[in-house]
Order: C-alpha cells, then sequence, then structure tokens
C-alpha cells in the first residue's frame, strides 16, 4: 500500500482502526525516498530504521530541515563548513515530535543556511520541483516541501526567514505555515536571522498543518523570544465558513510583474471564500515596496553576526592553508570560510558586515529597523480592520534551476509578497489555489494578527472544502 | 627655555575594570559558575555558542549588577538591553559577545576616594554586564595554544571611570576602595589571581593648564593593583620621554611584562576592531520595575566609608582603628555584636585589630568562617581588664576558643585553672613548700650558680 499518499490526520485514523502500522507508513516513506529521491533530490540524509513506541500518541514519521539539530545526527545547514558536524542536543521541536512519538525520517535539503529561495545553493546540489524536475522547488525549505509534494515525506518543518516555506510550499503544490514570531521556539534552529527565523509546518492539507502545530507550539524556556501565551487547540479553528470574516486585499501586492494565471487564481479564490460568507474590502500597505531592501539589510546583518562561529576553532571545517600569510590563527579563520561557505553565504556576510560597519550602522541597520517598524504598523492599522490579508504567495509559479542563480537581486524579489510577514511578525500560510498554464502549482497566501493562526485554519479549510487543489499532485516519471 | 619636568605635566587615567559575578549559574546557560575545575568540564551547548542554540538571562546575574550599579552610586536603567558586539578570537565560541552598548545598566555614578587627607569623587562613566570569555593556554612545548571554556559565560561587569585619576597612586587608591565597597556587597569574591577582578588602565599625559586630553595608550596584562601602579608608572615616564624629545604618542593598546617591568604595543588604533554592535537579537529588551530596583536599593548594606564614620561617631573609635576594621566587613559585623555585650568598645577594637586579626591572617581565613561567639569575646576581654586572668593566658584563651566553639571562657578557665590570682597568703604559702621541696637547687643559686633553675 502507498501509505505515504496519504495526509498525517488520514493516517491516524488509520492506525486508530488497525488497518495500518506505524512501522508499516515508515517503510512505504522509505520505499517511495528510495525510488525517486535521486531524481528530486529533498533528502540529505535519512533514518534507517524508526523508533516507534507503542504507545506513541502521534507515530507518524516527520521530516525535518537540516538546520534543525537533532540528537546525535550530523546537521548541516547544507553547508560545506558544517560537514561532519554532529548535534549533541535536540532542538525544542524535535523534542516535542519525539515526545508525540513522531519517529524522525530524514533531514531534508535547504539552500546553504537557508541563503536563497530556490534550494540551489545546497552544498549537497539543488533540490527539484516534483511537478517538473526541470523547475526548483523554491526555497530555502525547497526539501522539505518536495520531500511533501512527492509523497516522499508525510510531513515536514522548514523554517521561514523571508517567505521560506511560504514560497517553496507555493512552488510544490503543498501547504506552508509560517507562525507567527514568538508562536514556535527557536531553540535547536541554527540561526540565519534571530529576529526573523521562524520554524514552521509544510503538509499537504490544512489540518494537517494545525495539528502540528499543535505539537510544536508553545513557550520554551530555552527561547527567551518564544511566546508565554497559551497554545489553542489548532484543529478547533477548522471549520467550514468564513461567515464574519472580513479580508483585506492590499493594492500594494497586485503589481505589474504578476503572472496572468496567478492573478486568475487569486480572483477565483476570493469567489469561493465570498460564497463562504467572506467580506472583502480594498486595503493599503504603504511601505511594502520598501520591504524587500529592509530585509536585505537586516536579515544580512543579523546573519554575518550569527554566521561568525562557523570559525574553524571548535567544530565542523578547518582549513589550515600551506603557505602562511597572516597570524596562524587568521589564516585558519580565513581559509575555512573561504573553503566552507559558499557564494551566497559570502555575499549575505559581507553585506550583513558592511550595514553593521562603523559609519554605516546609521544609514544601512538602524534605518532598517525603522522601516521595519513603519511597515509592522501598517499591519497594525490594516488588521483593526479587517481579519485576515489575501494575496498571492509568489508573483510566478516555480522558475526554471539555473535561471536565477546568478541575477541575486531577480532571485531576492521572488520573496516580494512574503518578507513583510516576517518583518512584522505576522502569521501567514500558503496553501495550493491553482495549476499554471505549464503545469506547476500555484500559491494563496493569507495573513493574520500575531497569534491568530486560528483565523488562518478557518479561512484555508474553508477554502480547501470547497476546491481541491490540495488534492492534486505531481505524477512523477522517474 | 627651560627644561621640561615631570612637574610640568598632568597625568590622566581613566579605570576599566571587570568584575566577575560569583552567581550559582552562567549568566545566559545554567552551567555552574565555579572557578579551578578541570578544563571544560562546566560547559554546554549554549556557552559553547553551538549552532542553534541561544541564550537566557539569568535574573540572579541581573540582580547582582542592578545592586552593584546602586552601590556606585549610578542611575540605574531600567530598559534592560543586550548588544552584539562582533569579534573573532578564539576563546569567544559565539564570534560575539553579549554585552550592552547604548543602555548600560548604570551610568553617572561615583566613588569617593581619600587624596591627601582629602575627599576626592572619582566619577564613574558607565557599568554594564556581558559574558566572560574563555581561557587561551598557550603551550609552548607543544607549539599550540588550548582554549578552556569553563570561563565562558560567567557573568561580568564592566566599571568604567571617567579620566579623573590623576596619578598611579589614585589609581592603585580607587582600585583598593573600589575593591572594598564590591566585597560590601557580596557579589564576587574580587579575587585578582583568579581573574574575578581585572582592571584595563587608560593613561595619557598633557602639560599641565591644558584642558585638552593627551593621545592615551591602554594597558592590558595587569595581574595585581601594584601592577596596575607600576604599569602606569612607566607609562606616565615613557610618554613624557617621547614629548619632551619632540616625539608624539600614538594610540595603542600595550601589554604589561610583569618580569620585565615594562609596557610593550599590542595593537595600534589602525588595528582596532570594528566591532559592529548591533542589538542582540535572541533576547528581548525589557524593563524592571521602578520598585525592584528601590527594593534591592533598600537591601544594599551599609557602604565602608559610612561604616567607618559610623564606628568612630557611635562607639568612639579611632580613624585608625575604625579604618582597619572596616577593611572586612565579617571584621566589621563581630565588632558590631561585641559592642552589644560591653561599652568597653575601646579594648573591644585593640582586641580585634591585635590578636584575632593576627591570628585571622595567619589562618588566611575570614571570621565569618570561624564560629568565635561574640559575647564570649567580650567576656574574655573584661576578664583580662579586670585582671582574673593575665594577658597572656587570655590570649591562650582565645586560641582555645577558636579551636573549640562549644566551650565557655569560664568553662576554660576554671577547668585549666588559668585563674590569675591575687591572695597574698595562698601565693606565699606556695612560694614556700616549692623552695622546700626544691632546697638543693636553692642552695646552688645561693653558691652562686644563678643557672641552676
Amino acid at each position: 500500500m502507498n501509505w505515504n499518499t496519504y495526509t498525517a490526520h488520514e493516517l491516524l485514523d488509520f492506525l486508530k482502526q488497525g488497518k495500518v502500522s506505524a512501522q508499516e507508513i515508515f517503510s512505504s516513506l522509505s520505499s517511495a525516498i528510495k525510488q525517486q529521491d535521486k531524481t528530486i533530490h529533498a533528502y540529505v540524509r535519512t533514518a534507517e530504521t524508526a523508533d516507534i513506541l507503542s504507545d506513541a500518541r502521534i507515530p507518524i514519521p516527520i521530516s525535518v530541515k537540516d538546520n534543525i539539530n537533532i540528537d546525535g545526527w550530523e546537521t548541516t545547514c547544507s553547508s560545506h563548513i558544517l560537514k561532519n558536524y554532529v548535534a549533541p542536543y535536540d532542538a525544542t521541536v524535535v523534542r516535542k515530535l519525539k515526545a508525540a512519538g513522531a519517529p524522525i525520517l530524514g533531514h531534508t535539503n535547504m539552500d546553504e543556511f537557508a541563503f536563497g529561495s530556490s534550494t540551489e545553493t545546497s552544498c549537497y546540489g539543488p533540490t527539484r520541483n516534483p511537478w517538473d524536475i526541470s523547475c526548483v522547488p523554491g526555497g530555502s525549505s525547497g526539501g522539505s516541501a518536495a520531500a511533501v509534494a512527492s509523497d516522499e515525506a508525510i510531513w515536514a518543518l522548514g523554517s521561514d526567514t523571508g517567505g521560506s516555506i511560504r514560497q517553496p510550499a507555493a512552488f510544490c503544490g503543498v501547504v506552508g505555515l509560517k507562525p507567527t514570531y514568538g508562536r514556535v521556539s527557536r531553540y535547536g534552529l541554527i540561526a540565519f536571522a534571530s529576529s526573523l527565523d521562524q520554524i514552521g509546518p509544510l503538509t499537504k492539507d490544512v489540518t494537517d498543518s494545525a495539528l502540528l502545530l499543535n505539537i510544536i507550539s508553545g513557550h520554551d524556556p530555552l527561547d527567551s523570544t518564544s511566546a508565554d501565551i497559551a497554545v489553542p487547540d489548532y484543529t478547533a479553528a477548522l471549520v467550514n465558513d468564513c461567515k464574519e470574516l472580513t479580508i483585506g486585499i492590499p493594492k500594494e501586492y497586485f503589481i505589474e510583474g504578476i503572472s496572468s494565471d496567478v492573478k486568475t487564481a487569486v480572483a477565483q479564490a476570493m469567489n469561493v471564500l465570498k460564497a463562504k460568507g467572506a467580506r472583502f474590502i480594498d486595503v493599503s500597505l504603504p511601505h511594502t515596496e520598501y520591504a524587500v531592501s529592509t530585509y536585505y539589510i537586516i536579515a544580512p546583518a543579523e546573519a554575518s553576526s550569527n554566521l561568525a562561529r562557523f570559525d574553524g576553532v571548535r567544530f565542523g571545517l578547518r582549513v589550515q592553508p600551506a603557505k602562511p600569510r597572516k597570524a596562524a590563527i587568521v589564516d585558519m579563520y580565513e581559509e575555512t570560510r573561504n573553503q566552507g561557505f559558499g557564494r551566497e553565504a559570502k555575499r549575505r556576510v559581507m553585506l550583513g558586515t558592511y550595514a553593521l560597519s562603523s559609519g554605516y550602522y546609521d544609514a544601512y541597520y538602524l534605518r532598517g529597523q525603522k522601516v521595519r517598524t513603519l511597515i509592522r504598523q501598517d499591519f497594525d492599522r490594516v488588521f483593526e480592520n479587517c481579519d485576515a490579508i489575501l494575496t498571492p504567495t509568489t508573483p510566478t509559479s516555480a522558475f526554471k534551476i539555473g535561471e536565477k542563480l546568478n541575477d541575486p537581486v531577480s532571485m531576492y524579489l521572488s520573496d516580494i509578497f512574503t518578507i513583510s510577514a516576517n518583518l512584522s511578525g505576522i502569521p501567514a500560510i500558503s496553501i495550493p489555489c491553482g495549476i499554471s498554464q505549464n503545469g506547476l502549482p500555484i500559491g494563496l497566501q493569507l495573513s493574520a494578527k500575531p497569534f491568530a493562526e486560528e483565523i488562518l485554519f478557518r479561512i484555508a479549510y474553508t477554502y480547501e472544502q470547497n476546491t481541491g487543489w490540495h488534492k492534486k499532485r505531481p505524477s512523477l516519471k522517474t | 627655555m627651560s627644561i621640561l619636568t615631570q612637574k610640568d605635566f598632568e597625568t590622566v587615567i581613566g579605570l576599566e575594570v571587570h568584575l566577575q559575578f560569583s552567581t550559582q549559574t552562567k549568566i545566559f546557560c545554567g552551567c555552574e559558575n565555579v572557578f579551578g575545575r578541570q578544563p571544560n568540564t562546566c560547559v554546554c551547548p549554549v556557552c559553547l555558542g553551538l549552532p542553534g542554540t541561544l541564550p537566557v538571562l539569568n535574573k540572579a546575574a541581573l540582580d547582582s549588577a542592578i545592586k552593584t550599579a546602586l552601590a556606585l552610586n549610578c542611575r540605574v536603567n531600567s530598559y534592560i538591553k543586550f548588544d552584539r558586539k562582533n569579534y573573532y578570537y578564539p576563546d569567544l565560541p559565539k564570534g560575539y559577545q553579549i554585552s550592552q552598548f547604548d543602555f548600560p545598566i548604570g551610568h553617572q555614578g561615583h566613588l569617593d576616594i581619600a587624596v591627601n587627607g582629602a575627599t576626592k569623587r572619582i566619577r564613574i562613566h558607565r557599568a554594564h554586564i556581558e559574558e566572560d570569555a574563555g581561557k587561551l593556554i598557550h603551550d609552548s612545548e607543544e607549539g599550540c595554544s588550548l582554549v578552556d571554556y569553563n570561563r565562558t559565560g560567567t557573568p561580568l561587569m564592566e566599571i568604567v571611570t571617567e579620566p579623573d585619576l590623576r596619578s598611579p597612586q589614585e589609581a592603585y587608591d580607587y582600585l583598593t576602595a573600589l575593591k572594598l565597597a564590591l566585597q560590601y556587597l557580596e557579589v564576587s569574591d574580587c579575587d585578582m589571581e583568579k581573574g574575578s577582578l581585572r582592571c584595563d588602565a587608560n593613561i595619557s599625559i598633557r602639560p599641565k593648564g591644558e584642558t585638552k586630553l593627551g593621545t592615551k595608550a591602554e594597558l592590558k596584562n595587569m595581574n595585581s593593583f601594584k601592577a596596575v601602579k607600576a604599569a602606569l608608572e612607566f607609562e606616565e615616564e615613557r610618554q613624557f620621554r617621547i614629548l619632551v624629545s619632540g616625539g608624539t604618542i600614538v594610540q595603542e593598546t600595550r601589554l604589561w611584562n610583569e618580569d620585565k617591568q615594562a609596557t610593550y604595543t599590542m595593537r595600534s588604533k589602525e588595528d582596532a576592531h570594528d566591532y559592529r554592535y548591533f542589538p542582540e537579537p535572541d533576547l528581548v529588551p525589557f524593563i524592571v520595575e521602578a520598585a525592584e530596583i528601590e527594593q534591592i536599593r533598600l537591601r544594599l548594606p551599609e557602604n565602608p566609608q559610612a561604616k567607618c564614620s559610623r564606628l568612630q561617631k557611635d562607639f568612639g573609635l579611632s580613624d585608625y582603628d575604625a579604618t582597619i576594621i572596616v577593611q572586612d566587613q565579617y571584621l566589621a559585623d563581630f565588632f558590631e555584636a561585641c559592642a552589644k555585650h560591653s561599652t568597653k568598645t575601646k579594648k573591644i577594637a585593640n582586641w580585634i585589630i591585635g590578636p584575632l586579626l593576627k591570628e585571622l591572617n595567619d589562618r588566611k581565613c575570614s571570621v565569618k568562617d570561624l564560629s568565635l561567639k561574640p559575647e564570649q569575646f567580650v567576656i574574655l576581654i573584661e576578664k583580662v581588664e579586670n585582671g582574673d586572668v593575665s594577658n597572656l593566658v587570655g590570649k591562650d584563651v582565645l586560641m582555645s576558643l577558636l579551636q573549640d566553639d562549644t566551650q565557655t571562657v569560664d568553662g576554660m578557665i576554671s577547668a585549666q585553672g588559668l585563674s590569675q590570682v591575687s591572695d597574698d597568703s595562698f601565693l606565699e604559702a606556695i612560694a614556700e613548700q616549692t623552695l622546700s621541696e626544691h632546697a638543693n637547687v636553692v642552695q646552688q643559686i645561693k653558691n652562686g650558680n644563678e643557672g641552676a633553675i
């Protein structure tokens, strides 16, 4: 049986009914990976066997992005500099998953240190989009999205700093949620930009997203930025109607450069929700145009500091050049980082170092923080009048492998609709809402005010119940 | 033109003191905060800066910091914010130090010191908290460096003065006064040998009357207050020689070499780091309620200067006696406890400064480590004063009391028959008996052999 093609909530029912064992689910996933992953390359490492406890509450295998620490596993952020680094502890989300009984299936591929929107900057090579293997799966959580889309995973965790869960979810036709900043503990997530990073679920449907968020959220005493706010049962929010919900349409998001397929799909989605009782209003987020540039100041600035620990002293790669140039220690730092980091990582470290440098701090980092406040205030104002905002997740569907790799600005712009949610800390979800003319999935993004994930789940669930896009799967020719 | 001498110049000194707090655990993780363990045994993923770890502020370290800032008469920032100071060094696991940049816990404080009999106020520019780095151990035999991360994450307070000190001696006096004030707070063991108190110094000289500061040198690697003073004296002289010979002083960091008693260039201003400070995103800024700060202020112990004046005023001690007694707060506490049992405070002070302090110094311990009971100590002093026992016997009894705190003075004197006896007839009888028992010795002495006893 192809147990791997089901959702987690379906499998939980089957388990309860005794139709399947946890071990069988794990095995069907393992064989799917064996069969397809040569082509897709969603995984960078997988578990040979599963530790399944007989009394496990949720024994559904889960795949996690390669920047989330698993005790005893190599955890590398798909970077050469961390190759052979074995994590000595579990990330809080992994600890919670293990406590719920979910066996870890594997580490999924990603852009190196999550720097990218295509999963092409991985030191292990790119992941391919299951819908069209000449296309990227999006990124940086491209491995997680492709694994779920190709039924090589039931569900997966990604991390989202500027769209890294939602954009690949849109490109691969799965559900991707970036929770509110502080909803999910970041302890054990190897930091890219600490004030923007958030772990979240990539799933086959909205129900699984709610189920997985139930498991991973909550206050963590090990993460000072995690919120001490009670976690509701998110599955209780899965209601099939949008009565009395007001959804805002920000005019700044419907710009030139959006493909007609995306425009059409979003318009149709509005009609579906209208029919289920949603009221739509036009809203304005006037500082949207500064989001990408603000992000590319703040995120690299934090990254430049977060990546300083990869210096060859205590773990990971260490290279001492044969010919001494400066002091031995400086030579070691320079050569280790030179060989250990890829081009995009170096670019971001340099950008960030520059933005924080004496004499430039005020003009870049400080100003960036001020604009960030303005962007956040835009959302505060808009959410006074509506419950959620509806936009496309991305301006276009997935692009070709190699198409944008040498054009960083065009690559950065593929996150134009997702970045604001990270800058403002609000939750946002991407759900499948159509297929483009060239056969690639299109994503619909919903965002809400901080800690209003329940509203996102309700709208997304209603949409899903009244359409069938989430059930579409790529037909893999392997 | 007259020849310039050192007297024509004024020395300007500012000090940076790093104080380790002796909290139970480290500042951002749960590791034990102890000195002297096997290298790299008091470490965890957080203080090793392993990928994915996050800091969580230790509330006890914050309390110590607020307490210290208040004791140094600082204004306390209720807005608690941390920043990252970025630089590469093998003893700094994350490649940045979590410190405070624009909102130090304390600022605009001061500490008074005595200079030539007058009080001089040394302004404190700022006092902020940060995490300590690890320790590099250079193994010259193996030709490599080893890193011990046990110290990484020890809570540290950096206390920076304004450039108010005018001589190496003043710097020494400031450090002495600061250490004493800090010891009273019981936030640190203030032990320079263990590195729990460290001092860097900034020094420049300028012609007398000049208001602009000269080019400074920063001095590091002084391991005692004496070394701070010696390094400053060396540097004062070095800078003077450069200026009188028409040279210019280069802004630089210099290392003190204890063996050679000299400073050497470590790095010039051009090599100075750009620390790229920015707000630490892993720690959310928060407000400490004014009431909480007030609570800490109310619980502050009396400072040594206030205690010194009060001991003179309330107990009639001399300035000299009071100054010695307040050098150790536990000794001062002990004195006050004794003074509750007797009005002979001058005698108590003498006994404390004399035999007791000598004994404490011999044992290298504090009175708080002994269970000497103040009332027994006072009884003993009164017995000696009344002539019940001799001074010599009194000191012996004191030793015995220190050996065995279950004994009382009375018990010990009667059990050992140590009472001083003043009854003439009783004493005459004993003398007669002794003489008759040793008649041959008496005879020998009478014969002129005075060494017979």
